[in-house]
């Protein structure tokens, strides 16, 4: 029997559009920093930081959904994701954090895509907040497995 | 009782009694008389036994008990050895491992049968005792019994007459508990040989090289006055056989013959002896010190010590394993703050005094050391995994009819902790494929005028920064011809392709996955899974593998190591604008090129330096870095893998520095040539260089 539940999401912007990450995900924001390339990694991979002594790896989440390039502005922000608790963290960096917003499962609405779509597989559905739309990222695709 | 709380203990000690077991055996096999390797069996399968008992496992003590007792009927000389007992035995240790397993996983012994060991050795056990109760008088060696002059006993062997001292059967017992051999001799020397004293002396002081000689008869005194006729005779406590003792003192000149065997006591008087020695340690009063003095004198020779000898096992402690790895941390965290410390300093660095930069460079040789200490620590001897594998052979020598023997050294060769659990399978699977497709069955060996017994050889030895593990076969080697033809058939390569591959490019292909030039698949391998799975795990250890052959003569694996995984010394380069480190122990030298001296051989840059032509190559097109402009100075920096070199061109150089490696995570794409990141004194990634895969 399903319960209603209802989860908290931190909402953020990537170029106009806004998504969504629950909150057990998320592990740190911190502002944009130098990261450092390595080459031959996977296109989406910007590279690694150095965050307290501990080196993470930053994803671009834009690239990764296939959006436009990364433009970094004072806003940009990089998100340090644990897809389990056991995981090794991952950072993805977006234009822009908004807040933590409340959605409940009724209020979120699973699409069905085109099976060529790649993107389908990153998102759980789109979420209705207010008068906006939200997509709400599925972190354990998108980040990958651990290789 | 509960006995949880020594469940940990038990396995280890188990474990350990196993492995001796093993050895023993393997060593009993091939010397069935071996009365020292005996009695070591014994003792091992008692020591099990009576800790299976306390542990509550009545399966393993029950077994170990029959195991005891055919060893104990050997013991005593009233039972032989037979192969049939030794593949029976052997099997019993697999199931005790098998017990010690479950238990270990568990808790409990688990439900496997044992039953028909036990009645095989039930069995042979009915049979020996009947049977063989009259021979043992006549074989030649008789352990465990007083020294007397056995009917059919050598008369050469004069030592086996002499009557032995309280304290010299005190030392003995000592001996026997270090697990030392103790050897009685007798040594005739020529005829006509001038300065017997003399000649005395220099016996006893190569004998003194390899033992401590504890008796002679006549006593030393006498000897040195040439108070003897041609012959005399010694006990030895040493750790070599009485054959190596034989052959070292007939390498000395005028020495006519030698005999030597080794000497015992009974149970009663060794135990006798050994509660003597306990109660000594204890401080108690011993009234034999006197006596010593001068019997004991040998020449110039070192004394005899009464007191307990030095033990033979290492003083050790058991440490968890992750007690060692926080400590590694720390002392990686340390050198990353005095780095901190350094590069902060360099700001204000004319307002500090010169005694600030003699403590800076104090911190720097005490942080190394300290590095290199908790590195010691967690270096354990590769002997830890390869002791299982003389074993393991021997059962493929048998399932496979085909003769063969295994060479070890370099056992002593220290790898880290975390090396050490995991290279164990990649050598297994190396040492299973040699004997199964390397080494050619006994009448195709002699057909091409090899020896029917197939030697396999693995060899662990120090280079540079590496640790070198070879395994090695003289069988049939890898057809080369055969892998083209494989490749070319898979579509791995094309013709023209396979045309411009040298030797090593086709050997490097056996490490595809699926790649298999043996034509049937057997149970050991050949499945062509295995290789690749070698080499993926190699790899992620940090080092790397390659194969030689010469067909008809052998195949050769080379395993390369890094020793020290996470401290390094760097050398901080610039490609492009991006700062990269380069591992130190690899570089040989750094040349300032020019452009112009760079020339293109069969498509690929090469350099000649000095004489030696090198290859070139340009790590910032490798990296993908932006391409900077055309400049008429190269920076090279010439490294060495093995024998080869090869000329790596950067930017700019910034200097030797001691980095800490850390690992980039395992979502970015692993590629062979990046091996880490670093963290600079101000903060800064940079990432580590593994230039290997490019020579």
């Amino acid at each position: 029997m399903a319960e209603l539940s209802t989860k908290q999401y931190i909402s953020i912007r990537l170029g106009n559009d806004l998504y969504a990450i629950e909150i057990k995900y998320i592990e740190n924001i911190i502002v944009m920093q130098n990261i450092t390339r390595v080459p031959k990694a996977q296109s989406y991979f910007l590279g690694v930081i150095n965050l307290r002594g501990e080196i993470i790896p930053v994803m671009s989440l834009k690239a990764r959904l296939g959006l436009e390039k990364d433009v970094f502005t004072p806003t940009s922000r990089i998100i340090i994701l644990k897809p389990e608790r056991t995981a090794a963290p991952v950072g993805i960096t977006v234009d822009e954090v908004n807040e933590v917003i409340d959605l409940s499962d009724e209020d979120i609405e699973t699409l069905t895509y085109d099976d060529k779509e790649v993107k389908a597989a990153y998102s759980l559905g789109i979420g209705k907040y207010g008068s906006d739309l939200i997509n709400i990222l599925n972190v354990p695709e998108l980040i990958g497995k651990d290789e | 009782m509960d006995v949880s709380q020594y469940l940990e203990i038990f396995i280890d000690e188990a474990k350990e009694h196993l492995q001796s077991l093993n050895e023993h055996i393997l060593v009993l096999e091939k010397d069935p008389e071996h009365t020292d390797t005996i009695n070591e069996i014994f003792r091992a399968a008692h020591s099990l036994k009576g800790m299976a008992g306390t542990m509550g496992f009545k399966k393993m003590q029950q077994l170990t008990h029959d195991m005891e007792n055919v060893f104990s009927e050997i013991r005593n000389g009233k039972m032989k050895v037979s192969s049939e007992l030794v593949d029976v035995v052997f099997k019993g240790l697999d199931v005790l491992e098998s017990f010690v397993a479950n238990i270990q996983s568990d808790g409990t012994e688990g439900d496997i049968d044992c039953e028909d060991i036990i009645k095989s050795l039930a069995r042979i056990l009915n049979e020996g005792r009947g049977g063989t109760g009259a021979k043992t008088e006549a074989s030649g060696r008789v352990s465990a019994q007083e020294i007397i002059a056995a009917p059919e006993a050598n008369p050469k062997e004069k030592f086996r007459t002499l009557k032995i001292e309280e304290h010299e059967k005190k030392a003995i017992a000592k001996a026997i508990s270090l697990n030392l051999n103790v050897v009685g001799m007798t040594i005739y020397i020529q005829e006509y040989c001038v300065l017997k004293g003399a000649r005395a002396f220099m016996i006893n002081r190569t004998i003194e090289e390899h033992g401590e000689i504890i008796k002679l008869y006549p006593s030393a005194q006498d000897l040195e006055d040439e108070k003897y006729d041609f012959d005399y005779s010694a006990f030895v406590i040493t750790k070599k056989t009485p054959q190596d003792l034989i052959e070292y003192v007939m390498g000395v000149s005028e020495v006519k013959e030698v005999v030597a065997d080794y000497i015992y006591l009974s149970e009663e008087e060794l135990n006798h002896y050994l509660a003597e020695i306990k109660r000594d340690e204890l401080g108690e009063p011993s009234l034999k010190k006197a006596v010593d003095a001068d019997a004991l004198k040998v020449g110039s020779a070192a004394q005899v010590k009464q007191q307990p000898s030095k033990p033979v096992a290492n003083r050790s402690v058991r440490v968890d394993i992750e007690k060692l790895d926080v400590l590694m941390n720390l002392v990686s965290e340390l050198i990353i703050a005095k780095n901190s410390l350094v590069v902060s300093s360099n700001a204000i660095r004319d307002q500090l005094e010169s005694s600030f930069f003699d403590q800076i460079e104090y911190l720097e040789r005490v942080t190394t050391n300290l590095h290199e200490s908790v590195m010691k620590v967690r270096m354990v001897p590769i002997e830890s995994v390869v002791n299982r594998f003389p074993r393991m052979i021997r059962d493929l020598s048998k399932s496979l009819n085909k003769q063969m023997e295994l060479y070890m050294t370099g056992e002593d060769t220290e790898l880290d902790r975390t090396v050490i659990d995991e290279i164990g399978d990649p050598l297994m699977h190396l040492l299973r494929n040699s004997a199964d497709h390397g080494l050619e069955p006994p009448e195709e060996r002699i057909r091409k005028g090899k020896s029917p017994v197939g030697a396999i050889y693995l060899d662990a030895y120090q280079d540079g920064n590496n640790v070198v593990i070879e395994v090695r076969d003289d069988g049939a080697g890898i057809n080369i011809d055969k892998i083209k033809k494989k490749a070319i058939e898979k579509g791995i390569v094309t013709e023209d392709q396979a045309e411009r591959m040298s030797d090593k490019d086709f050997t490097d292909l056996l490490f595809l996955p699926s790649f298999s030039t043996s034509d049937k698949v057997t149970d050991i391998s050949g499945r062509g899974v295995g290789l690749d799975v070698v080499k993926t795990k190699i790899e992620a250890l940090g080092g790397d593998i390659e194969a030689k052959t010469i067909w008809g003569k052998g195949t050769n694996f080379i395993i390369r190591l890094p020793l020290t995984l996470a401290i390094i010394q760097a050398l901080m380069v610039m490609i492009s604008d991006e700062k990269y480190a380069l591992p130190l122990g690899n570089i040989q030298t750094v040349e300032n090129v020019r452009s112009s001296e760079i020339k293109k051989v069969s498509g690929k840059e090469v350099l000649n330096l000095r004489g030696d032509i090198i290859p070139v190559v340009r790590l910032g097109e490798v990296l993908d870095c932006p391409k900077g402009e055309e400049k008429d100075d190269l920076l090279i920096v010439v490294v060495k893998k093995g024998e080869r070199f090869a000329g790596m061109v950067v930017d700019k150089l910034l200097g030797q520095q001691e980095i800490v490696i850390k690992s980039i995570g395992k979502y970015i794409r692993n590629h062979k040539i990046i091996s880490g990141a670093t963290i600079l004194g101000n903060g800064e990634v940079a990432l580590i260089l593994d230039v290997n895969p490019l020579i």
